[in-house]
């Protein structure tokens, strides 16, 4: 592959990402209105399309036409950066997950992603952790007590859960032996006996998993810990002053790392895009792996939605202790248990 | 030559990053100049070919301390620094000081320039070499350097802690129990 040519699928590859991931939030947001509504026994949307299948295309057109206000006495350039510094750190870290095999399309051998890298998992982990610096600079460049105190939530919840995310990821990490995203996901292929599968998961990486769904909805800032933007004591907190776009590009920033943590998930504990695809003519054979990849991605953002509609918001307090006192130490048992049988089996 | 360019280019943005750092009058954003600095640093490692420590240097410093330093600033709600005119003395001795300790580096550098030169991806990278290099050739270097890190959290468990006032207030109630 000549540099022009890489070039060309480089930034094809770019922009279908783009698309499908932008696509992904819009209709994630859709789906948890849905959800969250039946579960209140509600509607959610219905009148825009047919189920309210338009509404996120509604919705947008009407964030691009909102007035953007700049309140005054405001840090104009952070404020005016940090929703962008949000949305591009969330958006940047797709571009190393993988969602199958490699593929040849019109002669071109590429993967299906932006590109394979041998550290994946360190820059989705990297890149990630910039993004709290949206959150934290939008809380401080607006001037207002309410955003100033969602910031500061926002910056120490995230510094204090991406240990206890970082530590549930190593025993993965060691069972695998690589940080390359596509190599973990091999070494999770066939099955035990037959039937059940080797996902990490039932590696006995069980605690592990269940460390990293508790630990990336503090990361992602979601019920039951989304203290930053506790809305019935700071108002909206870190984005209390932003309207129209900018208040947008914050939603689907954390519409978009749900995506992500989601993909992660799938990929470190849930086997990635292995399932039974050996049925069917050689076209269903080949689009199956994503069909599994995505009906697992779907699966865990489900229960996001299903977890925001059941449970209610932490206390601040709760949440360090449960952070530092709970999860930390069982996340360090894991690592040091899983290391003891590894060990012991080589 | 591609590799080349965009070195050079990351460096002049290390560079410009940390004098902007000294420049600017409020400490966010000489703090966001130091997050420039560490993930240009961090570009300069990856282009050498060690991609783990570019990893880790994001993930730490750019991810983790600076966003320490970003909440202390916040929490204190620091202001804008009035800035002096600087002493005489700093000015007379410090800039003849600068080109004299700069001239010098360069020149060891040129002497040595066998051993100076590092090509592109000549750097152990890959996170297996890392490994094997910490924890079996400099294995009791990193364990003494761990246990330097745990006085050092000890240290400040102490300094957070007030064990006066938590007797004052724990001698109450053991009478009262």
């Amino acid at each position: 592959m000549n540099l022009g040519e890489f070039i060309l699928v480089s930034i094809i590859k770019i922009v279908i990402a783009v698309g499908i991931l932008l696509t992904a939030v819009a209709y994630t947001v859709w789906l948890e209105r849905k959800v969250v509504g039946h579960i209140q026994n509600r509607w959610g949307p219905t009148r825009v399309g047919p189920f309210g299948l338009l509404q996120p295309l509604a919705d947008g057109v009407k964030f691009i036409f909102k007035e953007d206000l700049l309140p005054p006495h405001v840090f104009k350039p952070l404020f005016i950066a940090a929703p962008m510094i949000a949305l591009v750190f969330a958006l940047t870290s797709i571009s190393v997950i993988p969602i199958g095999n490699w593929v040849t399309v019109f002669g071109v051998h590429t993967p299906l992603e932006i590109t394979d890298v041998n550290i994946g998992l360190l820059i989705v982990l990297g890149v990630t952790s910039l993004g709290v610096y949206g959150v934290a600079l939008a809380g401080w460049s607006s001037n207002n007590k309410y955003s100033l105190l969602g910031g500061l939530r926002a910056s120490a919840q995230m510094v204090s859960y991406e240990i206890s995310l970082g530590l549930s990821l190593v025993g993965v990490l060691i069972l695998a032996g690589s940080f390359n995203l596509r190599e973990i996901v091999d070494a999770q292929g066939g099955t035990f006996w037959g039937f059940i599968p080797r996902w990490n998961i039932f590696q006995g990486q069980i605690v592990a998993f269940f460390i990293y769904l508790m630990a990336a909805y503090a990361e992602t800032n979601r019920v039951p810990f989304d203290l930053p933007e506790a809305e019935t004591e700071l108002v909206a907190g870190y984005h209390t002053e932003y309207s129209a776009m900018k208040f947008a590009m914050f939603f689907m920033a954390e519409y978009a790392n749900m995506i992500t943590v989601a993909c992660l998930a799938t990929l470190l504990f849930l086997g990635g895009w292995h399932g039974p695809h050996r049925f069917g003519p050689p076209f269903v054979q080949a689009i199956l792996p994503i069909f599994w990849f995505v009906l697992k991605v779907f699966v865990f953002l489900f229960i996001y939605i299903w977890v925001r509609g059941t449970l209610p918001r932490f206390r601040y307090d709760q949440l360090m202790a449960f952070g530092w006192k709970f999860l930390l130490p069982l996340a360090i048992a894991n690592l040091v248990i899983t290391a003891l049988i590894v060990a012991l089996r080589a | 030559m591609l590799h080349l360019i965009v070195f050079s280019v990351f460096g002049l943005v290390c560079v410009a990053g940390a004098i902007n750092l000294l420049v600017q009058r409020h400490p966010i954003n000489s703090a966001l100049s130091l997050v420039v600095v560490m993930g240009s640093l961090a570009v300069e490692y990856l282009l050498l070919g060690a991609e783990f420590v570019a990893a880790v240097q994001v993930i730490v410093y750019a991810g983790a301390i600076m966003v320490l330093f970003v909440f202390v600033i916040m929490l204190l709600n620091a202001g804008v620094e009035e800035h002096t005119k600087g002493s005489r003395v700093a000015m007379l001795f410090g800039i003849p000081g600068v080109l004299i300790g700069s001239v010098l580096v360069a020149w060891v550098l040129l002497q040595h320039s066998g051993t100076g030169s590092v090509a592109v991806g000549a750097l152990p990278g890959p996170p297996k070499v890392i490994g094997w290099l910490l924890f079996h050739d400099f294995l009791l270097p990193f364990e003494v350097t761990s246990v330097l890190v745990l006085i050092a959290i000890m240290g400040a468990v102490v300094l957070a802690s007030h064990p006066a006032e938590v007797q004052q207030s724990a001698q109450p109630d053991e009478r009262e129990g």
